[in-house]
């Protein structure tokens, strides 16, 4: 417990250090916010206009699905250069508790995307989104949050281990800050196409942001709720149990 | 140098590892007193590194026993792990913490408190000469005090038994010279240093012990004077005025290697003076005059070539 925390420490020192990382998991979301509601929105509102408010109010469930993304995206940068720079191995070497260091970094990179969420609310907010929630529904939002964030963490330690360079880790910053464009998070699926309709309809997001937009503006989760929660906690045992048997396999480098 | 056996830090026996079908380590045999400092030599590739990636307890092996600090390797990692640090050829630092707080990060993991971790980390900082680059980020560091840094903070944790991976193989001579100080001062503390490298003066300035690696055995074992001795490449060279005499001197002699460019003669020799004098006497009998005479000790130069080099026959010759 004591090493998890110094692993912590650690964590939240790179953040201090290199606050470029916090400074982009909110800027991305927030220029987003800017573009779709600024750029697209009047469009949007007018043509298909979602049903009982502005745009914004739709919108902001997907943007903090992004911010999360994002978030995962940078732990999944940093776990691989723990690796690649071989100080992972200096703490195998050492007789402290194994998984510390990958404790530390879930636990630093998910109170890392919580904040920037808050932050990326209140910019929200601030562009005139209107949330209208009860308590119980906020508590909801942030225990989903936190659930999602744990899963694409745990995935993102998982791909920032097997990754053998920095760059191998690409590919998954790529599927997570896509996967939200296919999903329901700026128009929703029934205006898609076919083929891209069927896809958001089943992919992980969709369903998670829209029980996010339920908790939000108060109107029915129905049981899209159960089926969010079910994806992130599979995505997130599926990534926990990935990292451990790679952090448990010898050290190829 | 203290080479009398006492109790070993490290102890090997049978020690395999292979990599899908590939046989790293066939059965390698070591055995380190505490205190000393035992050198692993061999090319690249010849398993050096997979050694030491064992013997400190990161990854598995195959099969053999090893005993490091006492401890089984195999049984009980972590009371190995308590007593080891291991400084590999690519500096482990983290690179957005500053020299201090790396040196700290690792007194909180060995749990010294603050106070005494505080006190540990300013004393490496001042003993490898970072006390001025402290506050400032690991990453900006020169490739000499990063390495500096990594050693500094592998002894943090007071090991008893420290893995050196080619510790200067990209240093510039200076610091080179400051590393091999550093190792001298370690041992010199009771510290057991067990030292991989590719330069064969770094073997012979700071090893008691040297096992030369090759295709994953050991092929050879001893001190530096004991692998130096007895080894194909001693020689005495006679060079002569002209090519009478050295075509004289060549009859006289047996098994020698002539050039006729350089009016030399190669007469192998352990280069002592009974063999000196034996060797003289008979060219004075035979009436040769020799213009000049230099005798060739063989180094770990040619210790190495010969076992590494040269196939298996020299190898079995020297064993």
């Amino acid at each position: 417990m004591s090493d998890a925390l110094t692993m912590l420490r650690r964590n939240v020192r790179h953040t201090q250090r290199n606050p470029t990382t916090l400074v982009m998991t909110i800027a991305l979301p927030v220029f987003l916010l800017l573009v779709f509601v600024g750029v697209f929105g009047g469009a949007l509102n007018a043509g298909f206009g979602p049903p009982g408010g502005d745009y914004i109010d739709y919108l902001v469930p997907g943007i903090l699905l992004m911010t999360v993304g994002y978030g995962a995206g940078q732990t999944a940068i940093a776990v691989n250069r723990d690796v690649t720079t071989g100080i992972i191995s200096r703490f195998r070497t050492m007789a402290i508790s194994r998984a510390a260091v990958l404790t530390g970094h879930v636990v630093g990179s998910t109170i890392r995307t919580l904040i920037s969420a808050v932050l990326v609310v209140g910019a929200a907010m601030l562009f005139g989104f209107r949330p209208d929630a009860d308590p119980a529904r906020w508590l909801g939002t942030i225990g989903l949050m936190t659930l999602v964030t744990l899963a694409l963490t745990w995935l993102a330690v998982a791909v920032g281990l097997s990754a053998r360079t920095p760059e191998a880790v690409g590919p998954f910053i790529f599927v997570v800050q896509l996967l939200p464009f296919l999903s329901s998070a700026f128009v929703p699926p029934d205006s898609m196409s076919a083929a891209i309709r069927w896809f958001a309809t089943h992919e992980p997001f969709t369903p998670i942001i829209d029980t996010l937009r339920g908790l939000l503006l108060g109107t029915p989760v129905e049981h899209g709720g159960i089926v969010a929660i079910a994806w992130s906690v599979g995505l997130a045992l599926a990534g926990y149990l990935w990292a451990r048997a790679l952090f448990r396999r010898d050290p190829a480098a | 140098m203290a080479s009398a056996p006492s109790r070993p830090a490290i102890e090997v026996t049978g020690l395999r590892k292979s990599f899908g079908g590939t046989v790293v380590l066939d059965g390698i045999d070591l055995a380190v007193a505490e205190g000393t400092t035992f050198s692993l030599l061999g090319p690249n590739g010849a398993g050096k590194t997979t050694a030491v990636r064992i013997l400190s307890t990161l990854i598995r092996f195959d099969g053999g026993q090893a005993r490091v600090a006492g401890h089984d390797l195999a049984t009980e990692a972590d009371a190995v792990r308590r007593n080891i640090g291991v400084t590999g050829q690519f500096s482990a630092v983290d690179d957005l913490l500053t020299g201090e707080e790396n040196l700290i990060l690792m007194a909180d993991l060995h749990r010294l408190g603050r106070v005494e971790g505080r006190r540990r980390a300013a004393d490496l900082l001042d003993r490898f000469d970072l006390t001025g680059a402290a506050r400032k980020l690991a990453s900006t560091y020169s490739g000499g005090m990063r390495r500096r840094l990594d050693l500094a903070m592998t002894l943090v944790g007071e090991p008893r038994v420290i893995f050196l991976d080619e510790p200067t193989t990209g240093l510039d001579p200076r610091s080179r010279q400051t590393m091999w100080e550093t190792i001298r001062g370690l041992v010199a503390g009771g510290v057991t240093i067990f030292l991989t490298t590719q330069y064969l003066d770094e073997a012979d300035e700071l090893a008691d012990r040297i096992a030369v690696l090759d295709g994953g055995k050991v092929v050879a074992a001893g001190t530096a004077e004991e692998l130096k001795r007895g080894l194909p490449g001693g020689h005495v060279r006679l060079r002569f005025a002209d090519a009478a005499r050295l075509q004289a001197a060549a009859q006289a002699l047996d098994d020698t290697t002539r050039d006729d460019e350089a009016l030399t003669l190669q007469v192998p020799s352990d280069g002592g003076v009974p063999a000196l004098r034996l060797l003289l006497d008979r060219l004075e009998r035979a009436d040769i005059e020799v213009a000049e005479l230099s005798v060739h000790t063989p180094d770990l130069d040619d210790v190495f070539f010969a076992l590494t080099g040269r196939g298996t026959t020299t190898t079995e010759a020297v064993r």
